[in-house]
């Protein structure tokens, strides 16, 4: 075994909800909430990913600063005075949650539920949803221009789902513009940056170049930006199939892990089998080898396994 | 009234002749153009420093943060390279003070950031200009290439060893672009959006270096304060706010127009430096700051117009923009006009911005209509908590400031008031 180089971490004192926490220097604010047991609420958080802090569900109050911080982003400093459950925060939150649950489709969001509940957020207090934009509307929207309405609906980025692969599905009604699937595509993982954010304001969205369909584009399949999308608006075709058909049981499910076959790099698969069939591969993001992330074999190559003769 | 950053600026010229001017030997023409360079070069980089910060000089693009105090952050990061961005990306509206200085005086401009890049360290600089201003931008092509044609920029300007160069960007007409992390990220290639602060550009700004970003009237009001010195330039003003002010004066004023004033002046002054409402009109509201900043009443007209005064009153001076309305403009379309500015310009990246300037314009067009959701009050109190939400967790101050315009409109000047309830 070789030598583990020892790293000299100073710690921080700072007071969270006025409690005084040590924190390891450079740790984010969430970081240190979390080990307290303090639970945040986070979108676009992921613990494989650089902080964008787009979503701003994690908003914390810090004594001195204007504004609210990213709890996600924000390091902490030694002597800082953060609240976790001010009144500015859970409006903050408040907000952000109805924002999000009056324009994007969080049905299949994880905890969503219960902080809209927890924050009293109300998103059916903006009106009705506006009616869906037909397909390709919305990927060919113009910076800049909008078509203002009158008031009675409420924006919604509802739209149909891409169905244009046999691996995965891109349904955008679910998109809460993250970036998570960005940056795995991007420089924090993947480097294909087959996908970026495109057109402006509530017009911004998710594409390929010049949203040609997947096939057409840089995309290799990887699936990472699957693993990272917090809203299911990117999902497997098969995890998509079932639950149109009804079929999706997540409680019947098996999660088996196992070691990708197919070279000699060693990812760790998590196969989840439905009915003795795999209907989707993960891999832990706490994987040394993987941090969650696989190519297109591990992610999508299991058919041979349930090729029965 | 004694003109300072405008003094050698004259009047507007003819397009044609003015080409044909600067392309003389300008410098010759040019009344005490690089005089506060040389000046600079005798004080030395610490010197000039000291000046700044004696001259109390605050930022003008509507942040008011002290300029000696950035310039010496950066000056003293001992991190290479620095960078010198002036942020010419003149969007707000209402504002035209940059491209005046531009179409008149581009050298002003191009001088005080070579004193700024010497005085900071920098090499390298880069003047982000409007994409919307064509003739400030011919302009400002012209006057680059002269002075790197004269020696002023470039490895040894004026024959004193100091290299500095200027890259000239044009925006693409993103408001996003004029914040300066955002700035930063258009420079690079990168999408027009703002980054998360901390770290702040004196740390690590235009390519993850430590920057100085300051706006075109702050650097104008360099040169002044070199040549007369910064506590002679302290003298103007009022104790918190030094030097002189530029003003875009516009709307139902009789002579609309950029106007330069000591800090200090009321609003009134201003407004009847502008010749005032035409006769037989009442002055019925003024847009202080720009969209991103606050509607007042004729009732604040004696409002000193200062950071200091402006900010105790919850307003504030912006880029100095002052839009009169009178009586026979109605308010609520200039509201609507707002909201939807807003929504367009954001960027999308963060969801209080994305989606509150959505949710403000689709109540504030219930409330046009006459038909709100539950009562006028249930409206005014979810403006309310939308303009909260977006001024609390929004990334950037596009974000920040959406909702003051039309909160402040809504309070001070009550446009839905006596609207029924529905």
């Amino acid at each position: 075994m070789s030598a583990v180089p020892v790293t000299l971490q100073r710690t921080v004192e700072l007071e969270i909800d006025g409690e005084a926490v040590r924190a390891r220097e450079g740790e984010t604010i969430l970081q240190a909430c979390r080990r307290q047991g303090q639970d945040i609420p986070t979108l676009c958080y992921g613990e494989t990913l650089t902080p964008v802090n787009a979503c701003r569900v994690c908003m914390v109050e810090v004594e001195g600063s204007r504004v609210l911080v990213p709890s996600c982003a924000r390091k902490v400093e030694e002597g800082m005075k953060v609240k976790t459950a001010s009144e500015r925060v859970r409006h903050a939150r408040k907000m952000v949650l109805e924002f999000l649950g009056s324009s994007v489709d969080l049905s299949t969001t994880p905890s969503v539920d219960g902080w809209m509940a927890e924050y009293d957020a109300r998103p059916e207090r903006y009106g009705p949803p506006a009616p869906p934009a037909a397909a390709g509307e919305r990927d060919h929207a113009a910076a800049g221009h909008h078509h203002a309405g009158d008031g009675q609906t409420a924006a919604h980025v509802a739209q149909p789902v891409k169905v244009d692969n046999e691996l995965y599905v891109r349904d955008y009604s679910k998109c809460i513009l993250c970036y998570k699937c960005v940056e795995g595509c991007g420089s924090d993982w993947q480097n294909t940056f087959a996908i970026a954010v495109a057109g402006r304001g509530f017009d911004a969205r998710i594409a390929t170049e010049f949203a040609v369909p997947l096939p057409d584009s840089a995309c290799v399949y990887c699936g990472n930006c699957i693993a990272v999308c917090p809203t299911g608006a990117l999902m497997f075709k098969s995890e998509h199939d079932h639950r149109k058909a009804g079929t999706w049981n997540e409680s019947q499910q098996t999660q088996t892990d196992t070691i990708c076959p197919y070279c000699g790099v060693g990812c760790n698969l998590t196969l989840h089998v439905q009915d003795n069939t795999i209907v989707k591969v993960t891999s832990p993001l706490d994987h040394d080898v993987t941090s969650g992330n696989l190519c297109i074999k591990g992610r999508f190559g299991f058919q041979h396994v349930q090729r029965r003769r | 009234m004694d003109r300072v950053t405008t003094s050698r600026r004259g009047r507007p010229r003819d397009r044609a002749v003015d080409q044909r001017v600067l392309s003389a030997a300008w410098g010759l023409l040019h009344a005490g153009g690089y005089a506060a360079l040389r000046r600079a070069v005798e004080l030395g980089p610490a010197g000039v420093i000291r000046e700044l910060t004696d001259s109390k000089l605050l930022g003008r693009g509507g942040a008011a943060f002290p300029t000696g105090r950035k310039w010496d952050a950066v000056a003293r990061q001992p991190i290479r390279p620095h960078y010198l961005v002036c942020n010419a990306d003149e969007s707000e509206p209402g504002t035209f003070k940059d491209r005046i200085v531009f179409e008149q005086d581009p050298f002003s401009v191009i001088e005080a950031m070579t004193i700024a890049a010497y005085a900071t360290g920098s090499e390298h600089g880069y003047l982000y200009l409007r994409g919307e201003y064509p003739l400030a931008w011919e302009r400002l092509v012209n006057a680059v290439t002269q002075a790197r044609r004269h020696g002023f920029l470039g490895d040894d300007i004026m024959g004193q060893g100091l290299r500095f160069d200027i890259e000239l960007r044009r925006g693409a007409g993103a408001y996003i672009c004029g914040e300066e992390t955002a700035l930063f990220n258009s420079i690079e290639g990168f999408r027009g959006e703002p980054r998360n602060k901390p770290p702040f550009p004196v740390d690590a700004g235009l390519f993850q270096k430590p920057t100085v970003v300051n706006n075109v009237e702050t650097l104008v009001n360099v040169l002044d304060i070199i040549l007369e010195g910064g506590g002679h330039f302290a003298e103007t003003g009022t104790e918190g706010s030094t030097g002189m002010r530029l003003f875009c004066v516009s709307g139902c004023v009789q002579r609309p127009g950029l106007y330069e004033a000591p800090f200090g002046v009321t609003l009134r002054d201003m407004v009847e430096m502008a010749g005032g409402v035409e006769p037989g009109r009442e002055l019925k509201a003024i847009l202080l700051g720009g969209a991103a900043g606050a509607f007042v009443g004729p009732e604040m007209l004696d409002l000193e117009l200062s950071f200091e005064a402006t900010r105790a009153a919850g307003v504030t001076l912006g880029s100095g923009v002052i839009m009169v309305l009178d009586d026979t403009v109605p308010l609520v379309p200039i509201l609507l006009r707002i909201a939807a500015f807003f929504r367009d310009e954001s960027c999308g990246q963060c969801v209080p911005c994305r989606v509150g300037t959505v949710r403000q314009q689709e109540a504030l067009l219930r409330l046009a209509d006459g038909r709100p959701r539950g009562s006028v009050d249930d409206e005014i109190a979810l403006l309310d908590e939308i303009a909260r939400g977006m001024r609390d967790a929004s990334i950037c101050g596009l974000g920040q400031t959406a909702a003051n315009a039309i909160e402040s409109a809504i309070r001070t000047l009550r446009p839905f008031a006596g609207a029924g309830a529905a």
